[in-house]
């Protein structure tokens, strides 16, 4: 058993026509295999998060009750791209268990709504938001060296906080990003095979091995969203998380929280940290 | 692509002689089963191995198939009763007219001899780039060879086109749906009765099956109520050769009438879509109208109205148009006015 499904084409060519269905089931028992190990980790193994102690990082300065975290707008994106992936997946892959509904229709509306959303987001990240603050920087390395080293038993310099974004938390965004552009990317051109209300149908637009490859690509990244969305939910419903979670519903968090893990000299909250720094003479 | 025809590939032959024994060797084969009923369909795949089932289960021998017999409410046409028998049945003729001239329709008399009518209700689709073998979405693949810009499509689809353009072929199932016939089904959770317009499946719900039937799944018979017994029918059948051939496009109605007013009616019509279809809004519509030309004409507007012709079967629409309109109003008011 593959993991591609071939075919025959009408010109006799050995053509792989979409992903063998077998590997729905391989992703979604891998996330849920995930989901356990992780689970069981953190409540057996994991040890208490250790930070370095910045002693110009005076906590005491007037940090408002909340600090900001997500716009309205980013919020916004963020639930509608998480609402388009879920009609997204669950029109792909239901019919494909046994659950027949007419799906192409509500797959395309949803995959067109998915790709304005990332467009929106690319614009909006790119000239409104701080945009290198998703990308992973030396310190998020260096600082994960030094969790590597510790968790191994080794004597090392304890990490800085994290800036706005811990370090799995980019590289999540940066695979969903790569995931993402691939099946939207493949998504478009497979539009021209359906009946849509953007363009005329166009078969032969690639050669049927392109097109083969279209569909694998589509499907793989396809799949890959189902373990990727079991590891997104399960992190945002853990305990220690739930406050970042809520961020993305209210758009803030807690003072608290914020000085518990993040750096504020890393991730500069608009006001506050300006005078902070100003005072620290950055 | 190379077709070997006549050399079927091999397969285990069961001839079971009762139905819970064809049930019984169903399930247990799964998806390696394929239903013989009067062969017509099943032996093209099989001879251009196209299909290479491991069991073939041949229901012929099974004589709680056949026949038909008057029950409570109407009448009980055993899935493996042929064409032949259903066109001549007395019962059937007198009563039930659109399905008799509807099966004898269906074919040549050869065919009707050993055609059934479970057979013709449940064929799959004959799109030739289908049947060919190639791998097009009904078979898995991800295309559909016919809506193509070139794809050769004159007897396809022109209505429900999802992905797939391939139509039901059947001229049995708009007279059933007309009747408004349920279907006997054995699942693996029992006897079901279906309702005919719902046995069939387009290509938006399962775009590799035709109709309901699962592997382990039999059709047993076809009971016809006498709601519409002794209606005014109609059944026009399309095609290319009068002797023998599929239907371009076929109408089915059958209608209650006080005088010139339209009481009731069911129509429907095959080969326009991958599934009949019976045309409830045309229904509603005429329905207590006068049944006229004028009124045939609205009708026969409205039964077309979505219709999205391919590149070589634009000619199915007026075809549709027309003939729903000699359904209503009878062929004598059918000319057209304009």
């Amino acid at each position: 058993m593959g993991i591609l499904e071939w075919a025959t084409s009408p010109l006799g060519q050995r053509v792989p026509i979409h992903i063998a269905w077998v590997l729905i089931w391989v992703a979604l028992i891998g996330g849920l295999l995930f989901l356990i190990v992780h689970a069981i980790y953190v409540r057996y193994f994991a040890k208490e998060k250790e930070f370095a102690t910045d002693p110009s990082s005076a906590e005491s300065l007037d940090f408002p009750a909340r600090i900001p975290r997500h716009s309205l707008t980013a919020r916004l994106f963020h639930w509608i791209m998480a609402a388009a992936m879920f009609v997204l997946l669950f029109t792909a892959f239901l019919p494909k268990v046994g659950i027949q509904f007419n799906w192409v229709t509500y797959h395309w509306i949803a995959g067109t709504a998915l790709t304005i959303s990332i467009l929106f987001h690319i614009v909006h990240a790119s000239f409104y938001l701080d945009f290198w603050s998703i990308w992973p920087d030396r310190s998020d390395l260096e600082d994960a060296w030094k969790r590597f080293q510790r968790f191994m038993g080794k004597s090392t310099a304890l990490p800085r906080k994290f800036a706005k974004y811990p370090l799995e938390n980019k590289l999540y965004h940066g695979v969903v990003m790569l995931t993402g552009l691939a099946v939207i990317a493949t998504g478009v051109f497979m539009m021209f095979r359906v009946r849509t209300i953007f363009f005329p149908r166009n078969p032969y637009l690639f050669t049927d091995m392109t097109w083969g490859m279209v569909y694998v690509l589509h499907g793989l990244a396809g799949v890959g969203f189902i373990t990727l969305t079991i590891v997104h939910v399960y992190f945002a419903i853990r305990p220690e998380k739930l406050p970042i979670t809520a961020s993305m519903i209210i758009g803030s968090m807690s003072r608290e929280f914020y000085l518990k893990e993040h750096d504020p000299k890393r991730w500069i909250v608009n006001g506050v940290s300006d005078r902070r720094s100003m005072a620290d003479g950055d | 692509m190379a077709v070997i025809r006549d050399v079927m590939p091999t397969f285990q032959l069961y001839q079971p002689s009762s139905v819970s024994d064809a049930q019984k060797l169903l399930q247990q084969s799964g998806e390696d089963a394929l239903v013989l009923a009067g062969g017509l369909d099943s032996m093209d795949w099989l001879k251009d191995r196209i299909k290479k089932p491991k069991v073939l289960v041949d229901l012929s021998g099974i004589d709680e198939l056949k026949g038909i017999r008057e029950i409570a409410g109407g009448v009980e046409i055993g899935a493996m009763t042929t064409l032949t028998q259903v066109a001549q049945n007395p019962v059937i003729r007198q009563k039930y007219g659109v399905l008799a001239e509807a099966a004898e329709l269906v074919a040549s008399p050869q065919i009707r001899n050993q055609g059934t009518i479970g057979g013709n209700l449940s064929q799959d689709t004959r799109c030739w780039y289908y049947r060919a073998g190639w791998p097009c979405y009904r078979a898995g693949g991800n295309i559909c060879y016919a809506d193509t810009p070139v794809g050769r499509n004159r007897e396809h689809a022109i209505l429900e086109a999802e992905r797939c353009v391939a139509v039901n072929p059947s001229d049995t199932a708009p007279a059933c749906i007309a009747l408004d016939a349920k279907f006997v089904v054995l699942t693996s959770k029992g006897q079901q009765e279906i309702d005919a317009e719902h046995y069939f499946v387009g290509p938006d719900l399962d775009i590799t099956r035709m109709n309901i039937l699962r592997s382990g799944y039999l059709l047993t018979a076809v009971r016809v109520p006498s709601t519409w017994a002794g209606a005014d029918f109609y059944f026009e059948k399309i095609r290319d050769r009068n002797v023998w051939d599929f239907p371009l496009l076929n109408v089915a109605s059958a209608m209650r009438n006080s005088g010139d007013t339209i009481q009731d009616i069911r129509i429907a019509v095959n080969a326009v879509a991958a599934r009949p279809l019976r045309l409830k809004v045309v229904e509603d519509s005429v329905r207590g109208k006068q049944r006229n030309a004028a009124t045939g004409e609205a009708a026969g507007k409205l039964a077309v109205q979505g219709a999205v012709p391919l590149q070589f079967n634009a000619y199915k629409i007026p075809l549709m148009r027309n003939l729903v309109k000699r359904a209503i109003s009878g062929v004598q008011e059918a000319a057209w006015a304009s």
